[in-house]
């Protein structure tokens, strides 16, 4: 219960803060999302960070989106820096500086204290930082300010009392003034700042960071503190490029992109057939893991080959290969890449994952894709990121890369090495959670010879097929098999073939058995048959014997009779000679 | 204080500029002081030009003023800064190079 009251307390809270302190969006990409719009209107925002963290062009992007993107013109008031060096370095960020002075929409004014020309007697405020920073802002009617590093000043002055008690009055002045004002300060030991500014400034404060993990550098941001607001708490990593800063928020895109029910082809037939018949859904990502030369490569020149002939573009990133080698390579299974290269359908990048951090790995992911459109996305393999950065990194880095091309409805391809040792269901990196379909190739090793299978391991929202296939590279492609599943086990290869041969074998044996059986059968009946008539004959032949015997028989009992009677005649007999051969006639009839 | 003197060339005018904002007390002091400090060591060779910042705050920033009072040596060169009002005269005239620091 307790909780319920902690939890919709905030809430209530955040809403009508939400609607009380109004922001000036800084126009830096990612930070007007992280600080949910930007900085707090009209009162100073401090940030601080370590040398060469990049304090001074995120105020300067800062002013200048403001001037012209916000019509907010600006003071930047340069402590350590000349206009002119300013104007030098904001350059390469493709920012005009001179001309934005020129149409006063910028002023920038150096102010340099020297130590050795100084001598301090007596009491002095800083009035005259006042009037100046005043009529600088009256000068253009300025909105914003950037104080860059007004820590400089305790270097150039040494009364520490004086100087805390015109910076507060400073800050309190500029926050009177109504402008929206970005004070940097220099990281010190144990504080946020050398000088402890943030006693001053109290309504926000950005960290910047800039670490060097395993020779890669990443640059990090972290709101420290945002009164009367929420904001992202965590680092977010940015970059520096040709376009200005890029803050990348992992957690601002959240999981509420749109999901596609339409299917598309793995562009291996019986994967699509294991994959419930239709292949991966649209925008989901895929993971194809696998031991060195299992078939990663050439899965996923499959799926581009698929995606190529669809007419949809597909964007490839090689990590390990350039082009060409993997142009060539495929051929030899039977994909040729190259027409769809050539159509500008298939582009490949190919980059060394080494070459340059991770942050800098995901903008030029995001731009390629923004630039390119593509409907699929490759990468290959994943692992390579790894190098550029730690395991965590990477895992982060493809959380977000991953969120992004959802969000983007691409489907993305990754496929990642296991080195041997590990155990297969180990992704490497650390990311078979965020991905919807796994597929896991592996070897077999059986009588001799490696072979490869693969699994579906996962394959979220669709019936899929959990059986083992044996994977078969062949000069026409990937050839996917049902392996040997007997009473020897799960067999491979040669193993596989041998077994079935031996069980065609043993078939063939079994039908001439029983053909053999069918005609001796066939045989005993015709030998069978042949005895009946046999039988039949000679019993025919012997009623036929038999019916002569009887005819001779009754003729001689005829003649017996006529002779008798012709005795009987002769001897003139009155006995009735007639009765008996009468009855042996009758008899013989019957 | 003599000999420091005797080192600068005495034809050299001592061209000196006051920069204060508004009538404060300290700039009043700032000036009562130097006034005094100028009659004591540079007689009839200096001159004040008082530059006050809320009139022409333009002006700020030609000699980098940051801290008011600052009073700034033109000439002779170099250029010298003091800030404050003034009010320690050795460490001014230290800071004006009339004395040599101990």
């Amino acid at each position: 219960m307790n909780i319920r009251v902690f939890r919709s307390r905030p809430a209530s809270k955040r809403n009508a803060q939400k609607l009380a302190l109004p922001k000036a969006a800084t126009g830096i990409q990612g930070l007007d999302e992280i600080t949910g719009g930007g900085v707090p209107r009209g009162r100073p925002t401090l940030v601080c960070g370590s040398a060469g963290c990049g304090k001074t062009l995120l105020a300067m992007e800062f002013l200048v989106r403001g001037a012209t993107q916000h019509k907010e013109p600006g003071v930047f008031m340069a402590f350590e820096e000349t206009a002119e060096e300013l104007a030098q370095n904001v350059r390469s960020l493709g920012f005009d500086l001179d001309e934005l002075i020129k149409r006063k929409k910028v002023v920038v004014d150096f102010v340099r204290v020297e130590r050795s020309e100084i001598d301090e007697t007596g009491e002095y405020d800083l009035e005259g930082l006042f009037v100046r920073l005043g009529y600088a802002i009256d000068s253009i009617g300025a909105k914003r300010v950037v104080l860059d590093t007004i820590e400089t000043l305790f270097s150039g002055l040494s009364n520490m009392a004086i100087l805390r008690a015109e910076l507060r009055r400073l800050f309190r002045w500029l926050k009177d003034k109504g402008v929206t004002a970005i004070i940097t300060g220099e990281r010190g030991e144990g504080q946020l700042t050398r000088h402890g500014l943030e006693e001053y400034v109290s309504d926000c404060v950005i960290l910047l960071d800039h670490r060097v993990i395993e020779q890669v550098s990443t640059r990090r941001l972290r709101i420290v503190k945002y009164r009367g607001t929420t904001h992202g708490t965590n680092e977010y990593p940015f970059l520096i490029d040709n376009d200005g800063i890029n803050v990348l928020p992992i957690t601002s895109i959240g999981l509420e992109h749109k999901v596609s029910k339409e299917r598309i082809s793995s562009g291996v037939p019986r994967l699509d057939t294991m994959l419930g018949g239709a292949g991966y859904f649209r925008g989901s990502s895929v993971l194809v893991t696998g031991t060195a030369g299992t078939g990663k490569t050439s899965m996923a020149a499959h799926f581009a080959r698929a995606t190529c002939t669809r007419g949809e573009k597909c964007l490839y990133f090689a990590f390990e290969e350039s082009p060409g080698q993997i142009v060539r390579n495929m051929r030899s299974i039977g994909v040729n890449l190259e027409p769809w290269s050539r159509k500008d359908l298939l582009r490949f990048h190919s980059i060394r994952g080494t070459l340059q951090g991770l942050e800098m790995h995901l903008t030029s992911f995001h731009k390629l894709v923004q630039e390119f459109q593509p409907r699929v996305v490759i990468f290959d393999p994943i692992d390579s990121l790894v190098q550029a950065g730690t395991v965590k990194d990477a895992t982060g880095m493809l959380t977000r890369l991953i969120d992004f091309l959802k969000v983007q409805q691409v489907t993305a391809l990754m496929t990642n090495l296991i080195h041997g040792g590990q155990t297969v269901e180990n992704s490497g990196v650390d990311i078979s959670s965020l991905v919807d379909t796994w597929l896991l190739l592996r070897d077999i090793e059986l009588g001799g010879e490696r072979n490869r299978a693969l699994y579906l391991l996962k394959s979220r929202g669709m019936a899929h097929s959990n059986q083992i296939r044996e994977f078969l590279l062949t000069d026409q492609g990937i050839d996917l098999q049902d392996v040997y599943l007997g009473p020897e086990g799960v067999l491979t290869g040669a193993a596989r073939q041998s077994q079935e041969a031996r069980e065609k074998a043993g078939a063939v044996v079994r039908r001439q058995e029983i053909e053999g059986k069918q005609r001796e059968r066939k045989r005993k009946r015709e030998a069978l048959e042949a005895r009946i008539e046999a039988l039949r004959k000679e019993f025919e032949a012997e009623e036929e014997e038999s019916k002569r015997a009887m005819g001779q028989e009754q003729l001689r009992e005829n003649n017996l009779r006529l002779e008798r009677q012709r005795m009987a005649a002769r001897r003139k007999a009155d006995a009735e000679p007639d009765a008996v051969p009468f009855q042996t006639n009758r008899q013989v009839r019957v | 204080m003599t000999k420091s003197v005797e080192n600068s060339p005495k034809e050299d005018i001592w061209e000196l500029r006051l920069y204060v904002a508004g009538q404060t007390p300290k700039s009043l002091t700032a000036f009562a002081n130097l006034k005094k400090l100028c009659e004591a060591h540079l007689a009839g060779r200096y001159t004040i030009e008082v530059v006050d910042l809320l009139k022409q705050p333009q002006l700020a920033a030609g000699d980098q003023i940051v801290a008011i009072p600052t009073l700034v040596r033109k000439l002779p060169e170099p250029l010298r800064k003091i800030v404050g009002d003034l009010s320690n005269t050795e460490r001014t005239l230290v800071g004006l190079q009339l004395r040599p620091a101990k």
